[in-house]
């Protein structure tokens, strides 16, 4: 081997050992690296949901579901299979409202539903001017 | 390839570059901020807070190609000892820590009303934060050496394991649940149905291009410095050793 080939080896050797490393340590820490879970993760236990300490659920709010009495909310967030009720009290991010995706920070008590206690709304990756959604959202009412 | 990698050849052509982009970085950064301060529409959610995004995407992503530009300099000084390659990640190098640190800033400013915070740990943020320090390391390695040729190698090595990082940044908003959202535009299922409305797709392409001919201007600047930084360590020890 000359003393190019040597260092075209090393680069490839350096670049595959950091990539299995970080890819091996990622794997390790899947559960940590997830932001949130999802309803379905609770529902049907695939993930290893904490039980005594503070976890995030993300989801989308159901149309209807959204209570609000004095400074608790109540309602319920889906990810279209399966549904959580979460109770928030506190003042509401401005992007909050019914469809909205969010990530609530608590835990979940004795009769399954998820207090939370801080609330985050979640941006999608759309981007459209006011009357653009409005076209839209009356050709989605006209197809129902 | 090779023949540019000659400092004086590099010089006589980078001229000729450096006035275009000069230019070309003025017209569109001006037609850009226009488009996206003034002429385009809010967002039908966010408002007026979209106009963050202007800012946000290019530098983001500039941030990643500056990155990468550096991986292939880095590559290229390892396996053929071009002395410019190595200039070119010295002077890259600090250009790439302010477009992450605007990304990362912006982000955050946009953070705060969008999403009710200005940070979270989430792995997108994580990955460019760790992309950030990669830059920060880069810039101190490359100054740690009393000899530059050794500093910049030891960059290089630096540059190339901080590589994996790249894709880790890509990806990070598909492999895992994450606060960020996903890619409106750069993945393959979104290059045929943009996420971004056509009046806001055309001012974030404009900045983007500004930013690339801005960066094209900044990076031929500090090339021609550690250039000419570079004779004056030769003259020095030239007059040392007699």
């Amino acid at each position: 081997m000359t003393r190019k080939q040597q260092r075209i080896f090393a680069i490839v050797l350096v670049l595959f050992g950091a990539g299995l490393a970080v890819g091996l340590s990622l794997l390790a820490l899947k559960e940590n690296v997830t932001y949130f879970y999802y309803p379905s993760d609770i529902a049907e236990e695939k993930k290893e949901i904490p039980r005594n300490r503070d976890f995030r659920m993300g989801g989308l709010v159901v149309d209807g579901s959204v209570e609000k009495s004095g400074e608790v909310t109540r309602f319920v967030i889906t990810d279209t299979v399966h549904t959580t009720s979460v109770t928030y009290t506190g003042i509401l991010p401005d992007l909050f409202r019914e469809g909205q995706g969010v990530i609530a920070t608590g835990r979940l008590n004795e009769e399954s539903v998820f207090v939370a206690r801080t609330l985050l709304a979640k941006h999608d990756e759309n981007y459209m001017p006011p009357e653009v959604a409005r076209a839209l959202e009356k050709a989605k009412v006209k197809i129902e | 390839m090779h023949k540019y990698a000659n400092p004086k050849k590099y010089k006589a052509l980078s001229k000729y570059i450096l006035t275009a982009s000069l230019g070309l970085a003025l017209a569109l950064l001006g037609w850009g901020l226009y488009l996206a301060l003034i002429a385009s529409p809010p967002d039908y959610q966010q408002s007026e807070t979209v106009r963050i995004m202007y800012i946000h995407v290019p530098a983001a992503w500039l941030s990643m190609f500056i990155y990468a530009s550096m991986t292939v300099a880095a590559i290229v000084l390892t396996i053929w000892r071009h002395t410019l390659a190595g200039f070119y990640i010295r002077a890259a190098a600090p250009i790439g820590a302010c477009f992450t640190a605007a990304c990362l800033i912006s982000g955050a400013l946009w953070g705060q009303p969008t999403w009710g915070t200005w940070w979270v740990w989430d792995a997108r943020l994580t990955s460019v934060l760790i992309l950030f320090f990669l830059y920060l390391g880069a810039i101190a390695l490359s100054n740690a050496y009393d000899n530059p040729d050794k500093g910049n190698q030891a960059t290089a090595w630096l540059v190339i394991v901080g590589s994996v990082n790249l894709p880790i940044i890509k990806f990070s908003v598909d492999w895992w649940n994450t606060l960020h959202q996903p890619a409106s535009l750069t993945s393959f299922s979104r290059m045929a149905a943009p996420g971004i409305h056509h009046d806001m797709l055309v001012p974030l392409l404009v900045m983007a291009g500004g930013f690339l001919c801005l960066y094209v201007v900044l990076v031929i600047l500090r090339l021609d410095n550690e250039i000419a930084a570079r004779k004056i360590h030769v003259l020095r020890l030239k007059a040392i050793n007699g």
